[in-house]
């Protein structure tokens, strides 16, 4: 269970996100839509510590990740996280790449790391694609390595952050499959996206953020297409 | 009595000991070189603006004077101060100095190559910062400057003929003085450009065989 309290979080003057509060059920799909600059990505980076917070509070399974005593790099093996460019490792075969995590950070041995890197490639499409390099693999490919390699350190909650904005047209469909096959299987997810239509199918819940407030936020069929607040519907006319 | 005397087979010892001198100060430059470099590139690399332009400033000085002068007054420096050093060790000090010169900038560029995004994936899989150096950052950075690498250490092989001048018996100098005795420059010289040749080739070809291998 992740839970957000009045989050601030400033770059300099500018104050991008401005008393965000959310709390995220285990098993729960929450999409989060929103226009650029809405600092919707920007909370994620927070979930996951990469950026610090001026104020408020982020608890991930009773832990306060921005608290001093926390390992940060202990708190962030629960959520894993996928970027909107995707970064395999280069220097490293498709199953180097998933395993060495779990090999580094988790301390298992090298066959327990490769045992759980080749079921999670399985798992997400990769299972002929082993020990090819992820350079000669097409964006969809390597984005689903991506998850992969975050799905391998068997975390309890995914973070995703615009994961098909950088994927040619006809690559987002597979990557969307996975996303959809997590959320089946039970999986907390986090979604940052403009895929209305992922949002509305996949998620249970949307929050549309505007300014960096949680401008609107209720189940996803109602957000997606009954929105009730006037920025959401603005939103919405201009993306569709 | 007759000065000139030709060349012999009582040379080949002679001739050896100076490749070998070669071969020993351009190892020791190159290696002392690279793992300074590497830890000097490294710091530029992470370091703020204001400790960048101290480093940078040095070693703008070792890069831009030529070897030659740093070699002269290096050892005359020592030797005045009243701690003379044997020619090889201040050779190797001032050639590893220049050596690390240069690498440090070959490594920086590596070091940089690699995207801030890069290393955010591999903290956000619970990696330390550390770990994250040695895993992703230095793999990848000195893949991408591997080439230019070579080409540094192709050249101290070369510049370590400088070294003479501080009267380490390397190559050139052994070459030198079969040249004031035998009088016979072009043979010689010709012979030593060989020599050189078959020093660095095996490095050069090495370095090709690694490239193809890193590029499939």
């Amino acid at each position: 269970m992740i839970s957000i309290q009045n989050v601030h979080k400033s770059f300099g003057d500018l104050e991008v996100l401005k008393g965000v509060s959310l709390d995220v059920n285990d098993g729960e799909v929450v999409s989060i839509i929103g226009g650029s600059g809405s600092g919707k990505s920007t909370l994620l980076y927070c979930i996951n510590a990469i950026e610090n917070i001026q104020k408020g509070k982020i608890i991930v399974d009773g832990v306060d990740v921005h608290s001093k005593e926390t390992n940060k790099d202990k708190m962030r093996q629960k959520l894993g996280m996928v970027f909107q460019q995707w970064n395999s490792f280069p220097h490293m075969t498709v199953l180097e790449n998933a395993a060495l995590a779990p090999r580094i950070v988790k301390k298992m041995s090298k066959a327990e790391s490769i045992e759980i890197a080749k079921k999670e490639l399985v798992h997400v499409g990769l299972g002929d694609k082993f020990d090819v390099y992820p350079t000669k693999m097409s964006g969809g490919q390597q984005q689903r390595l991506a998850i992969a390699r975050a799905l391998a350190m068997k975390p309890d909650c995914m973070l995703f952050d615009e994961v098909t904005s950088a994927l040619d047209p006809e690559l987002v469909g597979e990557v969307l499959d996975t996303l959809r096959l997590l959320a089946d299987e039970g999986m907390t997810m986090i979604c940052v996206t403009h895929e209305m239509g992922f949002a509305r199918d996949v998620s249970d819940r949307v929050a549309y953020f505007h300014e960096g407030v949680i401008a609107e936020i209720g189940e996803a069929k109602q957000v997606i297409t009954d929105p009730q607040n006037p920025l959401t519907q603005k939103f919405l006319s201009k993306v569709r | 009595m007759n000065f000139i005397t030709p060349l012999s087979w009582d040379d080949t010892g002679f001739i050896l000991t100076g490749i070998m001198n070669t071969v020993t100060i351009s190892v020791v430059a190159i290696v002392l070189g690279t793992l300074l470099g590497l830890i000097v590139g490294f710091m530029r690399a992470e370091s703020s603006r204001v400790v960048n332009a101290l480093f940078g400033g040095l070693l703008d000085i070792l890069r831009s004077v030529p070897l030659i002068i740093q070699l002269v007054l290096f050892s005359t420096f020592i030797g005045a101060m009243g701690h003379p050093l044997n020619p090889f060790v201040a050779g190797s000090i001032i050639l590893s100095l220049y050596t690390m010169a240069f690498m440090s900038e070959v490594f920086r560029s590596g070091f940089e190559s690699v995207h801030q995004s890069m290393m955010t994936s591999a903290r956000s899989l619970g990696m330390t910062y550390w770990q994250t150096i040695f895993y992703i950052r230095l793999p990848i950075g000195l893949r991408a400057v591997f080439p230019s690498w070579l080409g540094v250490a192709l050249s101290v092989i070369k510049d370590s003929a400088l070294v003479s001048v501080i009267g380490y018996m390397e190559l050139l100098r052994t070459s030198e003085q079969l040249i004031s005795r035998t009088q016979q420059p072009l043979m010689i010289l010709i012979g030593v450009g060989i020599f050189y040749f078959i020093i660095s080739y095996p490095l050069s070809s090495y370095g090709r065989y690694v490239e193809r291998k890193m590029t499939t």
